[in-house]
């Protein structure tokens, strides 16, 4: 069966920066066919082609556009999030470097169907490539008066998970510390310098000109009812091919990881899939029929989150896995919900102890506990994303947690395939140390 | 305060409702303007640009990875160590760093040539394992390809 491509339809064919290469393409057609219309006719379209976010949290974006508070006398924002961060995942930094007039025109058909004359793409710091291609393009569009009065501004970030949530990006664009905001309000009513907002995530945005172009009754037949549309996926790991791959939601992971990436890498035995980016739970090898949508992976136990799958082969201690994933959180908790700040220490501590032999096995049953006071107890999901990992490997993997109080020691004896992985919290600081000589700061 | 933050804030004044609104991108200048960094005098350049307290910048500071607080070498090498890049060797390369540098993640050389990081995900995990050198994405990279990094980088001016 041929993939339908519908984000990066025609990045093979055309160099699709440029904008005369999007526009053989099509492209920018269906910004013209969407302002001819009333801005409610693409609310629609939206709400009737189903799409969901593909961002994480899979909500219907019609929806969303529909919660927006109305005449309040404030402007209507659009954000949209490009603070791609999730361990594994990938998907935006290509649709922003190898299709940015695709976002660029979704962002003005979005704003005009939102009322929205001021856009905003949060990009993060790393991206700085991405960023050059993003701001080209828009300098093309803007040139060829395809704004229409509608302002976009590229905001870089400058390292930080947590802006990847919703209310700690809009911290971010005000100039503080990104640090999540309790809700309600929610960003449709009180947003973006306390206007009403919309958020959504690169892919997202980047799929509505499609719907427009094909129509919304069309795109709802591509992929699940419950889900339609593509995504690109995101596979990394212990795989043959990585890579990301455009495909239908509603693909299993069995085809995703062995038809079209290639199978595990060097034929080795599969022992585990993490299939929406490190922060949801682990999936068993018995479990990769599942198809990824977001109800039949939410049905397996799991989440759809970024698309993100990592592929993990039999050479790998899972404790390790865990605090590696453990220690990120740590890194990346923002510190203001105390069972995140300080629960993410304790995992770290509990997983240190017990890869290294000196935990005993109410050290496992104290582990537990721990995850249970943090899920669920903070404001944003990150407190949540932390316990994740760690859980559901001590459910799915519990013979290797319960060897290592056993044997006293990693029963992997130095072989697994991240043994001694540094996390930048081992480093000596936050900050790269001082030079030998200089001046400490004042 | 540099004539370099002056005229890109300048550029940039006009796109938000909100002055600190620009704080990261003053920051992002003012620590290029300071090889690499953000001494005291840095953050009261920006808290004067942007009419903020120092203390204000420097919450800011604190919370950015990429914004730095102590020197940092000429060149930044960072080598993403979470798990897609650690699943394919990321280990392996980071010891190649600091072997070819004389230096451990964290630090840097003594000629302040390098400082050598392990960061969290860079987003290239489809290539890993993900090399950054000031600021380009290297990808993938195997231990065997550090020394002729190491070399090119020295080769700059």
């Amino acid at each position: 069966m041929a993939a339908p491509e519908l984000l990066m339809a025609g990045t093979k064919e055309h160099d699709l920066t440029r904008l005369d290469g999007y526009r053989a393409v099509g492209g920018y057609a269906a910004l013209a066919t969407a302002r001819a219309r009333e801005p409610q006719a693409i609310v629609d379209a939206i709400t009737t082609a189903n799409l969901r976010g593909r961002g994480g949290a899979g909500f219907p974006t019609g929806r969303k556009a529909s919660l927006l508070a109305k005449d309040t006398g404030k402007p209507v924002y659009l954000v949209v999030n490009a603070d791609e961060s999730e361990p594994g995942a990938f998907k935006d930094r290509d649709v922003m470097r190898f299709t940015p007039h695709r976002l660029i025109e979704g962002c003005l058909i979005t704003a005009h169907g939102i009322g929205s004359q001021s856009v905003f793409i949060y990009i993060r710091g790393e991206y700085l490539d991405e960023f050059e291609v993003m701001r080209a393009a828009l300098d093309e569009a803007r040139a060829a008066d395809l704004l229409d009065g509608v302002t976009i501004v590229l905001h870089r970030g400058a390292g930080a998970y947590i802006c990847g949530e919703e209310t700690a990006l809009l911290e971010s664009l005000e100039g503080r510390r990104g640090q999540p905001r309790p809700r309600p309000p929610f960003p449709p009513v009180q947003g973006l310098y306390d206007a009403p907002t919309q958020i959504n995530n690169v892919s997202t945005i980047a799929l509505v000109p499609k719907i427009i172009e094909l129509g919304p009754e069309e795109f709802a037949k591509i992929g699940p009812p419950s889900a339609p549309g593509t995504a690109v996926f995101s596979l990394s790991g212990n795989v043959a091919n990585p890579g990301n791959y455009e495909r239908p939601l509603g693909t299993t992971l069995r085809e995703l990881i062995y038809d079209v990436a290639g199978g595990v890498a060097g034929g080795r035995e599969l022992k585990a899939v993490i299939p929406g980016g490190s922060s949801v739970p682990v999936l068993t090898p018995d479990q990769i029929d599942t198809p990824m949508d977001y109800d039949s992976i939410g049905a397996a136990g799991s989440f759809f989150g970024s698309a993100a799958i990592i592929i993990v082969d039999d050479r790998c201690c899972m404790v390790q896995l865990a605090l590696r994933a453990a220690q990120f959180y740590m890194h990346e908790s923002c510190g203001k919900c105390t069972p995140c700040r300080v629960g993410t220490r304790w995992l770290v501590q509990l997983l240190t102890k017990i890869e290294n032999g000196h935990a005993e096995h109410t050290d496992l049953a104290l582990l537990d506990d721990v995850c249970g006071r943090m899920l669920g107890k903070s404001l944003c999901a990150l407190g949540d994303f932390a316990v994740y990992p760690v859980s559901s490997y001590m459910r799915s993997y519990r013979d290797e947690f319960e060897a290592h109080v056993t044997l006293g020691g990693c029963p992997f004896a130095g072989s697994s395939s991240i043994e001694g992985i540094v996390a930048p919290v081992d480093q000596h600081t936050h900050h790269a140390t001082h030079v030998a000589g200089a001046a400490v700061p004042a | 305060m540099s004539s370099r933050l002056e005229n890109e804030l300048g550029a940039l004044r006009g796109l938000y409702p909100d002055r600190r609104s620009l704080v990261l991108d003053a920051l992002r200048i003012a620590q290029e303007e300071h090889e690499g960094w953000l001494p005291p005098e840095a953050l009261r350049e920006v808290a004067d640009a942007l009419d903020v307290t120092p203390a204000y910048c420097l919450s800011i500071a604190s919370f950015y990875d990429m914004l730095h607080l102590a020197p940092v070498g000429r060149h930044m090498i960072e080598v993403c160590t979470n798990l897609s890049c650690a699943l394919v060797g990321a280990q392996a390369v980071v010891d190649a760093f600091a072997r070819e540098l004389g230096v451990a993640p964290g630090e840097t050389t003594e000629d302040g040539a390098f400082t050598l990081r392990a960061i969290e995900c860079a987003g290239g995990c489809g290539r890993a394992p993900v090399v950054v050198v000031d600021h380009r994405y290297h990808e993938p990279v195997q231990p065997a390809d550090v020394p002729a990094i190491v070399e090119e980088i020295r080769g700059r001016s």
